[in-house]
């Protein structure tokens, strides 16, 4: 009795490590050329070559600066909080990677298919800040304080707004499960009657990664670079991990609340023979893209602005577009069927 | 079993950093362990099937509050001697606290002072539709008035700490961007070998 027992939880236990396997190994590897992408666009967006050296178009070269970093040493300041300043670099990596286990990479493709996924999201994303503002704190430099101080009220500012837009696309969805909204937008991607939210969530996914232009956190002409300035070798890298792992998710969030997650954008022959997976990971990219693009187009805001923006446009913008999409489904009789049994 | 399992694991995990908030000598450590023992109890509520009040614990609690927490404990210059002085004199007041917490625990999990025992409530609808059913239907007014109290508690901290200062600059968009070039720049020749001064000052004798 004891051994089948057993012998079930074993193969149960496999099964969940080799989805997570299948999930993790190709987000990293994601997450190297996503480096190497950025250096090629930006480059090509400034008329430079970027880095085409190491392999053919420089294909190596993610690898290269990774077996850079792993051989450095890792250098604990002197003056630093040591438990501390080595879990933060570890918590910003594992909280990038726990949120990829609600993504629906197609139908049915996912490893924990729960009811409350867009939930989860938005909790994993906003535990992001502890680790900024651990490492800062932990490093006991002023550099890195700092830094860490400007991320954390950027993050919690952005947030806001974030769950604002995210209740316009409840709201028309009507389920928190993340396979559901996707199914939701079978006839129409919410980016169409929710455009201006799109626009809103965009910009709020770039201030909650800490990318250009607010990427103030690590602002190097003020802050050298910000709440890691004190990390060096690995511990440098789980945190370069993490931030491009997180710019993966945000995309893949938005592609999922907005662009119809898996789904061709029309429902027609030659689309509809591209398996979803692809679609998911196709709209992903041209995100991605988007964030790249910014970055080598926009210069850095100031940080006054970045709060204005935040809290006086972007929250009541949204809080009044809950309201106009609520009035909308309701008049027009489209709110979604929600049985209360 | 592994529920069993699990429930020991985070109920453990949360009394030991629960006792860690209190004891801790850093007041960061604290934080950190109250964020913890924030965790584990939304792994408890996972356990019981109420997984939206798991999330919006650690959305709310873990993602906003103890952040703020955080920010305010590591900005303060706290003097560590000085917050343990009055341990022993506030203890007695703190065991009268948890005594009528365990109390009230008894009383609820035994008897019948809270309508009896409610076990968890297994159904195919998804507790955030049940919530919301209740709470936007039964409760509505109360539920306003939570939001009311909220905010009034907002406008006090604001008012209490909001002051006018003379002589700040405040930047003010609208009137920056309604700011024309006709308005403000003068475009004016210099001959060479004249400084701009004296080109101006020539223009005024015209």
């Amino acid at each position: 009795m004891m051994d089948v027992l057993t012998h079930e939880w074993a193969v149960e236990l496999g099964w969940i490590l080799l989805q997570i396997l299948v999930v993790i190994g190709p987000l990293l590897i994601a997450v190297a050329y996503l480096t190497l992408a950025e250096r090629r666009i930006i480059g090509f967006m400034q008329l430079r070559k970027g880095p085409n050296v190491v392999g053919p178009f420089g294909m190596f070269q993610p690898f290269a600066d990774a077996l850079k970093l792993m051989a450095k040493e890792t250098i604990l300041p002197a003056g630093a909080n040591k438990v501390v300043f080595l879990f933060a670099p570890m918590l910003t990596f594992i909280l990038s990677l726990v949120a990829w286990a609600v993504i629906p990479f197609g139908e049915g493709l996912v490893i924990a298919d729960i009811n409350v996924g867009i939930l989860y999201l938005f909790a994993v994303s906003s535990l992001g800040v502890y680790g900024v503002i651990m490492a800062g704190w932990a490093s006991n430099s002023k550099y890195a304080f700092l830094g860490a101080l400007r991320s954390a009220a950027q993050m919690v500012s952005y947030e806001v707004s974030m769950g604002l837009v995210i209740i316009n696309v409840l709201l028309c969805a009507g389920s928190l499960n993340l396979s559901a909204i996707v199914e939701a937008q079978r006839d129409m991607w919410f980016v169409l009657p929710l455009l201006p939210m799109f626009v809103v969530f965009f910009i709020s996914t770039l201030a909650e990664t800490n990318r250009a232009p607010f990427d103030l956190p690590e602002g190097e002409s003020e802050l050298v670079a910000g709440y890691f300035v004190e990390y060096s070798s690995m511990s440098f890298a789980l945190f370069f991990l993490g931030e491009y792992a997180n710019m993966i998710l945000m995309s893949s969030m938005t592609v999922v609340l907005f662009l119809g997650g898996w789904l061709p954008p029309l429902d027609i022959w030659p689309l509809n023979m591209i398996p979803g997976p692809l679609w998911f990971i196709l709209k992903i990219m041209l995100l991605l893209f988007v964030f790249l693009w910014v970055r080598a187009t926009t210069p850095r805001y100031r940080y006054d602005q970045l709060m204005r923006l935040g809290w006086k446009i972007f929250l009541p913008f949204s809080l009044i577009y809950v309201v106009l999409t609520a009035g909308y489904l309701l008049v027009s009789g489209n709110l979604p069927d929600v049985s209360l049994g | 079993m592994i529920e069993v399992l699990f429930f020991y694991l985070f109920a453990g995990v949360m009394l030991a950093s629960s006792v860690m908030v209190v004891v801790s000598r850093n007041p960061v450590y604290s934080v950190l362990f109250l964020i913890l023992a924030f965790f584990n109890a939304a792994g408890l509520f996972v356990l019981i099937g109420a997984e939206f009040l798991a999330m919006l614990l650690v959305v709310v609690y873990v993602g906003a509050v103890a952040v703020l927490f955080l920010f305010v404990v590591m900005m303060l210059d706290i003097n560590f001697a000085e917050m343990r002085a009055g341990f022993q004199k506030y203890l007695p007041l703190g065991l009268i606290v948890g005594g009528i917490l365990v109390f009230e625990l008894v009383l609820a999990m035994y008897g019948d002072a809270f309508g009896g025992k409610t076990a968890p409530v297994v159904s195919e609808i998804a507790n955030t539709t049940r919530l919301g059913g209740v709470l936007y239907t039964k409760y509505a007014f109360l539920f306003q008035l939570a939001g009311l109290i909220l905010l009034v508690a907002m406008i006090g901290a604001i008012s209490l700490t909001l002051r006018k200062r003379a002589g700040v600059r405040r930047q003010i968009i609208a009137e920056q961007n309604a700011r024309r070039p006709a308005d403000v720049l003068e475009v004016i020749k210099v001959p060479s070998g004249k400084t701009p001064a004296a080109a101006n000052a020539g223009k005024a004798e015209e």
